[in-house]
């Protein structure tokens, strides 16, 4: 039940983000530190999750074959792959270090 | 990086397609061209949609809890946060903050095509749903006022339709998944997140907080939950911008409001 209700907030607050674009007054978006912090903000939040879900563990750093996994996709986002040959190749080098070690 | 590739393409693709004289019986086939170019920035966020329904089955979400995220969230990074920091064994609950952190852009991505569409009512409600990555990059990429609003319908349309076909898809095939580990599943979601963010890390600011965040998560990973770390990454974003505002890009006259736009 509790996954629902996660659902239904978390969604609910992306749809208010997105109205709320079309309703703020033009001053506040215009603010040249806000557009500043919006333009950064998804890079601070996605690199802190690469961080989190690369070597996080229950409240400890766990270094295993994730980092593999995600290194090869630095590799091959490098190489301008497309975004499910970097999810795939991501996933297969993260399968086969286990399969080895 | 499928999508936002897919978003240049299809912006470098529609641009110098417009002829300089725009003549009358040019029309037609330049609203083709864009209805076109949404079809194929649909088909390339498809292939995202499926590993994001696979994702998401194999985090223990339903099939229903998958298509749910995907119809009533519908934006792509904010579903991989959600689905991933549950994957994680976090509570149901610790998912919402990085979805909602990651869909601020929105926002701006909604002031920009105000004045660009000039929604009113109904079309407003409906048009803020559809305000994405994909749809903001294809309007705003177009030329003329008349196209803008072509474009940003029918890709925001094409997106929605292909997105949730291949969100189920992928929830239906991932079914068949028994041990995610064991195919390496529990680094889709960071590989997903290295794919979205790498096009966002072009400009020295950029470049700065990407670093900082990343050196600030390794020293909470190991004593906080993921939320926390999340939160502090969002704080980091907001002293930057703060206390270092030349460092940090923010320019005081002649700024552009396309600033958050860039796939």
């Amino acid at each position: 039940m509790s996954m629902w209700v996660a659902i239904l907030l978390a969604a609910a607050g992306c749809y208010a983000l997105k109205l709320l674009g079309f309703l703020m007054p033009a001053p506040l978006l215009e603010h040249p530190r806000v557009t500043a912090a919006a333009a950064l903000l998804p890079v601070g939040v996605l690199v802190s999750l690469i961080v989190v879900q690369t070597v996080g563990g229950q409240e400890r750093i766990v270094l295993d074959a994730r980092l593999v996994g995600v290194a090869v996709a630095l590799v091959a986002v490098l190489l301008r792959a497309p975004f499910l040959a970097v999810i795939v190749c991501a996933a297969a080098a993260t399968a086969l270090t286990r399969l080895i070690f | 990086m499928d999508r936002a590739a897919a978003v240049r393409r299809g912006a470098a693709v529609t641009e110098p397609a417009l002829p300089a004289t725009a003549r009358p019986q040019a029309q037609p086939a330049r609203r083709r061209t864009v209805i076109r170019d949404a079809l194929a920035v649909g088909l390339a966020t498809g292939t995202y949609g499926f590993s994001f329904g696979a994702l998401s089955d194999a985090a223990g979400l339903s099939t229903a809890q998958t298509a749910a995220l995907s119809a009533l969230m519908f934006t792509g990074a904010s579903q991989f946060a959600f689905v991933g920091a549950v994957a994680a064994g976090g509570a149901p609950l610790a998912g919402v903050l990085p979805a909602v952190l990651l869909g601020m852009r929105n926002s701006f991505y909604g002031f920009g095509l105000d004045r660009l569409l000039r929604l009113r009512g109904l079309r407003r409600l409906v048009g803020a749903h559809l305000v994405i990555d994909e749809s903001t990059a294809m309007a705003v990429g177009q030329r003329r006022v008349e196209f803008a609003s072509l474009a940003f319908w029918a890709t925001g349309a094409s997106v929605f339709v292909l997105w949730n076909l291949a969100t189920l898809l992928g929830a239906l095939s991932g079914d068949m998944i028994t041990d995610p580990a064991a195919i390496g599943l529990d680094a889709v979601a960071p590989a997903a997140f290295v794919a979205l963010v790498a096009p966002r890390i072009r400009t020295r600011p950029a470049w700065l907080v990407a670093t900082a965040t990343a050196v600030v998560a390794l020293c909470l990973v190991p004593f906080q939950p993921a939320g926390v770390v999340v939160l502090a990454a969002a704080a980091v974003v907001m002293a930057v911008v703060t206390l270092m505002p030349r460092l940090a890009g923010v320019v005081t006259a002649g700024h552009g409001t396309s600033d958050g736009v860039d796939g």
